[in-house]
């Protein structure tokens, strides 16, 4: 009787139910993929803005089924239509389900079955203060980044402009380091800056 | 009293039913059938007819194929309009023409499922928008799926005609 407690299987996807989303994945599992993903992607290019432009392509098909997935399942059936609300979807909610619980001390980790957790919500939201059109995502420890030695923040950088260009507002998203003094390593940014049309609607909608 | 007069005295349309008399020994049945035209359009982000079905009980003539898109492109403007102003997914009846309804259901990625038809049945409707928008959920979480592009799965046509009989 080794067949009767096993789960129903669907002769095709699309009769399988959407699950909800509790499932993590476990950081070794990501570590390779990403590792493996950037690795053939070096391969294909000869300079690190173009490796940066293709982590960003891929980070941009995540976002756009991101939204649409995260906006069925855990916002029930609304849509963002005004720009800080979109905004503060990615803070939290997209954050919370993409990196919720992150390694804290990520180089013994890998080998290990059990991972030490640590939950956070991005560390902040920040308006960037020279231009009307720029935000900025703040964070200490992007988890990419824990993986090479240069910045694989493009690929979240392409998460976030994949949700935003989805969602109809086209941004330009870029990562930085910065610099904080204190800290040995530096805080990786991520810089929204809004295409005109944007806020020209932003102003329509009051 | 007639039979299309004690129909209309029921609130329901005459004007697309056929007849079909059946007399059993000495009783004499009628049995009617209601027809209904429906049109259904997935619409990219994009403006691009990603889908396309016609998915009523009446039998498909060319003319009026062609007429349904038309209707259904040239609401498309008011949808972009709409959408902007309230943040709920099913936009209720938005368009008219002669007695054809449109209703729209937009998705967080401005992915428009837009359907013609001349029911009057809000709660089908929108119970047939909820799952089309689930099945088109598993389609795009689908890797190698190019958002904006056509949908090709003949399961998923199959999928979205059995929810439209059901629900329409």
């Amino acid at each position: 009787m080794i067949g009767v407690g096993k789960a129903k299987q669907y002769a095709n996807v699309l009769d399988k139910p959407l699950s909800r989303g509790r499932q993590e994945v476990s950081l070794s599992a990501f570590a390779f993929l990403f590792s493996e993903l950037v690795q053939y992607n070096q391969t294909q290019v000869d300079n690190i803005a173009e490796l940066e432009r293709r982590l960003e392509d891929a980070g941009y098909a995540v976002g756009a089924r991101v939204l649409e997935l995260l906006c069925h399942r855990e916002k029930g059936n609304r849509r963002e239509t005004r720009l800080l609300g979109i905004l503060s979807f990615i803070h939290s909610t997209v954050w919370k389900v993409l990196f919720g619980k992150v390694v804290y001390l990520i180089t013994f980790c890998i080998w290990k079955d059990n991972l030490y957790q640590k939950r956070y919500v991005a560390d902040s939201l920040e308006k960037g203060t020279e231009h009307e059109d720029e935000y900025m995502i703040s964070e200490k420890e992007l988890l990419v980044n824990h993986m090479g030695a240069f910045n694989c923040g493009a690929f979240v950088a392409g998460i976030v402009r994949g949700v935003l260009d989805s969602a109809g507002f086209p941004a330009v998203v870029t990562a930085h380091f910065v610099p904080i003094e204190g800290q040995q390593r530096p805080r990786t940014t991520i810089l929204i800056k809004f295409a005109e049309e944007v806020l020209r609607r932003e102003a329509r909608l009051g | 009293m007639t039979l299309s007069r004690l129909l209309r005295c029921a609130g329901v349309s005459t004007a697309i039913h056929r007849f079909y008399p059946v007399s059993v020994g000495n009783q004499q049945f009628v049995f009617w059938i209601m027809a209904s035209t429906a049109c259904f359009v997935i619409v990219s982000r994009n403006d691009i007819p990603i889908y396309e079905a016609e998915v009523g009980s009446v039998l498909k003539k060319e003319e009026a194929a062609h007429l349904h898109q038309f209707i259904l492109h040239a609401a498309l403007d008011i949808v972009q309009d709409l959408a902007w102003t309230t943040s709920a997914m099913f936009l209720k009846s938005v368009d008219r023409f002669n007695d054809l309804v449109v209703s729209v259901y937009v998705t967080a990625g401005h992915t428009r499922l837009m359907l013609l038809h001349d029911s009057r049945n809000e709660d089908g409707i929108k119970s047939f928008f909820q799952d089309v928008h689930e099945l088109y959920l598993k389609i795009l979480l689908n890797p190698l799926y190019l958002p904006g592009s056509r949908i090709t799965s003949s399961h998923f046509d199959t999928k979205v005609r059995a929810l439209a009989r059901k629900y329409l």
